[in-house]
C-alpha cells in the first residue's frame, strides 16, 4: 500500500469524525493521559499512518479509569462548591456528563441536589451511627436501648444490621452501586459514598468500588470495556452510535483480543454492525430452517407426485411421469440453457424469472445458502486456525530441532498463521457482506477483492500441509504469500471502508430492511 | 440478625388485626407459606369476586419480596395466564420495610386500577386498549364464572 495515500485518507477521515466530537471526549483531551498511557504499543509509535478502514483508539486499565474518575470529581467539586463525595454521586446521577451536570446545577441547584438524593448538604450533618430510644426497626422488628441505627437525611431509620444486609444484597446480589436507594418504602434518596463508607466494609467495600469503576466506563458513550473473558481493560474510541452506518471500528485491546466498538462482538470488518445484527439473526432464525426443509421436497410440476432433492444437481426428473424440469423454477428443462447456475458467485440472470411465490422463495433461499454455506465454511476453518497455529509451534519446535534453525528464523510460520486467522474472519463477513448488497458496479469490484482474498488465502492455507523437511526451502515463498494475503486483505478493507464511509454502497430491500444504513446524510 | 421474629410478628398481626377484605394464613408445616384471598374490589370488574392466591417468603425476605401468584383465573392485563402479577413494588420497588399487608393491598389497588400500558398479558392489555368496555365486561364474566364462591 502507498503509504503516502494512506496518511492523506485517514486525516480525513480523522478529521470527519473528530469535527463531531465534543467535550464528552474527555479521557482523551487530558494532556497528562498522554503520558501515562504508558502500554501505547510501539507499533502505533512507529508507524501513525492508519488505513481508513482503521479507527482511532485507546486502552485504559483499572487505575487509570480510577484515576481519571477521581481527577473529574475533584475538578468539578471545586467548580460547584460541593465535597467530592456529592460531587460523586452527582456526576454518576447525571452519568458523567460533567457540562450537564454544572448548567443544570448552576441553573437549578436544588432540584439537581434534590434528584440526585441530596437535598441538603452533607457536611452539616456528617452520617453516624446512633442509638435512639423507643425505636423499633420496621425491618426485622427488633428493638431496646442499645440497638444501633442509622438513618440519611430522609429519617427513615433502621438498625444497622439491617442497612448493611440490604446495602450487601444491592451490591452483591443485584450488582447495584451508584444508584442505591435509601431502604425505605418509595424513598428516592441515594444512598451517598459517606454513609457507604460507615456501613460498607470488608470485602464489600472492593465489590463495591469495582462496581463503581465499571458504571463509569458503562455511562461513557465513548468507553466500553473489553468483552474478552476475565479481561479488565477498557478501550476508548470517538466513533458514536450514529457513525456505524458508516464505519466499522474494530479495536485492538492489550490483551490481543480484537473486537467491535460499536457492538462488541468479535472483529467483523467490513460489514457494519447493523448488517452484522442482522445476518445473525437470519442464521439463527428458525423459520429458515423450516423452509429449508420443506425445500427439499416439492411436487412434480407435471404429475404432482412428490419429489425429493437430495443431491446438489437442479435438473430434476420426475420418476413417475419422467418429466424434466429446473429444480429451482420449476420450468421445463430443456428450456434452460446449462450454464445458468455456474456456483461460483451468485448468478440471477436476467433472463430468468421466478414464475410464482413458490418460486421466488427458493430462489432466495438458494441465493442464502450460497452465502451462507461460504460464510460457514470460513468460521469453520476460522476454527481451525486455532489448530493450525498450535501446530504451527509444533513444527516450528521441529524445525529448530532437525534443520538447527534459529528462533527468528521460524518466525514466518506464525506470521503466516496468524495472517490466514485473520484474512478468514474478513472473509467470513464478507459473504455476509454480499449476501445484503445490491448489485452494482461497485459490486463487481468488491466480489473481484473477495475473489483475489480468499485464493490468496488457500494458496497459503496449502503451503501448511508441506512435510516439515520442505518448509524451510518455501520459507521465501511462504513470506511472499502472506504479504500477499496481508495485502490483498488491506486493499478489500480499503475499498469497503471507503466506499461505505461515502455511501456509495446500497443494500437489497427484498432481502433486509436496512433502512437505517440507507440513510446517506 | 433474627429475621424470623420479623415474620412471626407479620404473621400475628394479619391474624389479629386482620385488613377487611384480605386474609393472608401461613401452612402449619411451612411458616413461609402462605394461603391469601383478595377481595375484588367495589367499583371494579372483579367485585363480588374473591381470589384465591398463594404466597411465598423466599429465605433472605424481607431483603427480596415475597412471591405471589394468583390461583384464581383472572381477566386483568398486569396478570398472565399463570397468575403471575406485574407490579414495581414486587420488583425493583421493593423495600425491606414493606410488609405482606401492605403487598396485598397493592395487588388489590392494582384489581381497582389496571395499567394496559404496563402489561404482563399481551392479549388483555391489547383487548384493554382497543374497547376498554368489551374488556371490563370479559373481566365481569372471568370473575363470575372463575371467582365466586
Ligand atoms: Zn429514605
Ligand atoms: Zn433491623
Ligand atoms: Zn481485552
Ligand atoms: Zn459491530
Ligand atoms: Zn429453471
Amino acid at each position: 500500500m502507498d503509504s503516502d495515500d494512506d496518511f492523506n485518507s485517514s486525516q480525513m477521515s480523522d478529521e470527519e469524525f473528530m469535527g463531531d466530537q465534543d467535550s464528552d471526549m474527555s479521557l482523551g483531551d487530558d494532556s497528562d493521559y498522554q503520558d501515562d498511557v504508558g502500554f501505547e504499543t510501539q507499533d502505533k509509535d512507529i508507524k501513525p499512518t492508519k488505513h481508513s478502514y482503521e479507527v482511532e483508539f485507546k486502552v485504559f486499565n483499572p487505575a487509570e479509569i480510577q484515576s481519571h474518575q477521581d481527577k473529574q470529581v475533584e475538578e468539578v467539586s471545586s467548580i460547584l462548591g460541593q465535597e467530592p463525595e456529592a460531587t460523586a454521586i452527582l456526576l454518576r446521577h447525571l452519568r458523567w456528563n460533567k457540562e450537564r451536570l454544572i448548567d443544570r446545577y448552576m441553573e437549578q441547584q436544588n432540584e439537581v441536589l434534590e434528584d440526585a438524593g441530596l437535598g441538603e448538604t452533607l457536611h452539616t450533618h456528617p452520617p453516624r451511627i446512633e442509638q435512639v430510644p423507643g425505636f423499633a426497626c420496621d425491618i426485622c422488628c427488633e428493638d431496646g436501648e442499645d440497638l444501633d441505627t442509622f438513618a440519611m437525611k430522609c429519617e427513615h431509620r433502621f438498625c444497622v444490621d439491617c442497612y448493611k444486609q440490604y446495602l450487601q444484597t444491592k451490591i452483591k446480589d443485584e450488582g447495584e452501586a451508584a444508584r442505591i436507594r435509601c431502604p425505605g418504602d418509595a424513598c428516592n434518596r441515594i444512598v451517598d459514598s459517606k454513609s457507604l463508607q460507615l456501613l460498607v466494609t470488608g470485602d464489600l467495600k472492593n465489590r463495591y468500588q469495582e462496581l463503581l469503576t465499571r458504571t463509569y466506563v458503562d455511562d461513557k458513550e465513548n468507553l466500553r470495556w473489553c468483552p474478552a473473558p476475565n479481561c479488565v481493560y477498557a478501550v476508548q474510541c470517538p466513533v458514536k452510535d450514529r457513525d456505524l452506518k458508516k464505519i466499522v471500528p474494530t479495536v485492538h485491546c492489550e490483551c490481543g483480543h480484537f473486537f467491535c466498538f460499536g457492538c462488541s462482538q468479535n472483529d467483523h470488518q467490513p460489514a457494519p454492525c447493523a448488517l452484522v445484527k442482522k445476518w445473525m439473526k437470519k442464521c439463527e432464525d428458525d423459520s429458515e430452517t423450516a423452509n429449508w426443509i420443506s425445500a427439499n421436497t416439492k411436487e412434480c410440476p407435471k404429475c404432482a407426485s412428490t419429489i425429493e432433492k437430495n443431491g446438489g444437481c437442479n435438473h430434476m426428473t420426475c420418476r413417475k411421469c419422467r418429466n424434466e424440469f429446473c429444480w429451482m423454477c420449476m420450468g421445463v428443462w430443456s428450456e434452460h440453457g446449462t450454464s445458468w447456475y455456474n456456483c461460483n458467485r451468485f448468478e440471477e440472470k436476467s433472463g430468468f424469472e421466478a414464475r410464482d411465490a413458490q418460486a421466488k422463495s427458493r430462489q432466495s433461499l438458494e441465493r442464502y445458502l450460497h452465502y451462507y454455506n461460504r460464510y460457514a465454511n470460513h468460521e469453520q476453518s476460522a476454527k481451525l486456525d486455532k489448530d493450525i497455529y498450535l501446530k504451527t509451534e509444533k513444527k516450528m519446535t521441529q524445525l529448530q530441532n532437525t534443520t538447527g534453525m534459529s528462533w527468528i528464523e521460524v518466525q514466518f510460520m506464525d506470521s503466516a498463521s496468524q495472517a490466514l486467522q485473520q484474512c478468514r474472519q474478513t472473509l467470513k463477513w464478507t459473504y455476509a457482506f454480499a449476501y445484503y448488497l445490491a448489485r452494482n458496479n461497485l459490486t463487481e469490484i468488491f466480489e473481484d477483492n473477495q475473489k483475489d482474498l480468499e485464493m490468496a488465502v488457500e494458496n497459503l492455507s496449502e503451503m501448511f500441509e508441506k512435510p516439515i523437511d520442505q518448509l524451510k526451502g518455501l520459507k521465501v515463498e511462504m513470506m511472499d504469500k502472506t504479504a500477499y494475503c496481508n495485502k490483498r486483505r488491506i486493499i478489500l478493507l480499503e475499498d469497503t471502508a471507503d466506499n461505505l464511509k461515502s455511501g456509495r454502497f446500497f443494500w437489497c430491500f427484498q432481502f433486509m430492511l436496512l433502512d437505517m444504513m440507507l440513510t446517506i446524510d | 440478625m433474627s429475621l424470623s421474629k420479623r415474620i412471626i410478628k407479620e404473621t400475628q398481626r394479619l391474624a389479629e388485626d386482620a385488613v377487611p377484605g384480605i386474609s393472608a394464613v401461613p401452612h402449619d408445616d411451612n411458616l413461609r407459606y402462605f394461603d391469601v384471598t383478595i377481595d375484588g374490589p367495589s367499583q371494579s370488574p372483579y367485585e363480588g369476586g374473591v381470589f384465591k392466591a398463594e404466597l411465598f417468603l423466599p429465605d433472605d425476605y424481607p431483603m427480596t419480596p415475597p412471591k405471589i401468584r394468583f390461583l384464581t383465573r383472572i381477566y386483568h392485563p398486569n396478570i398472565d395466564r399463570l397468575g403471575r402479577i406485574c407490579l414495581d413494588v414486587l420488583k425493583s420497588n421493593w423495600s425491606p420495610a414493606l410488609q405482606i399487608r401492605t403487598i396485598l393491598l397493592s395487588i388489590q389497588a392494582l384489581l381497582g386500577a389496571p395499567n394496559p400500558d404496563d402489561p404482563l398479558a399481551n392479549d388483555v392489555a391489547q383487548a384493554w386498549k382497543q374497547d376498554e368496555q368489551a374488556a371490563i365486561q370479559t373481566a365481569r364474566e372471568w370473575t363470575e364464572k372463575h371467582a365466586k364462591p
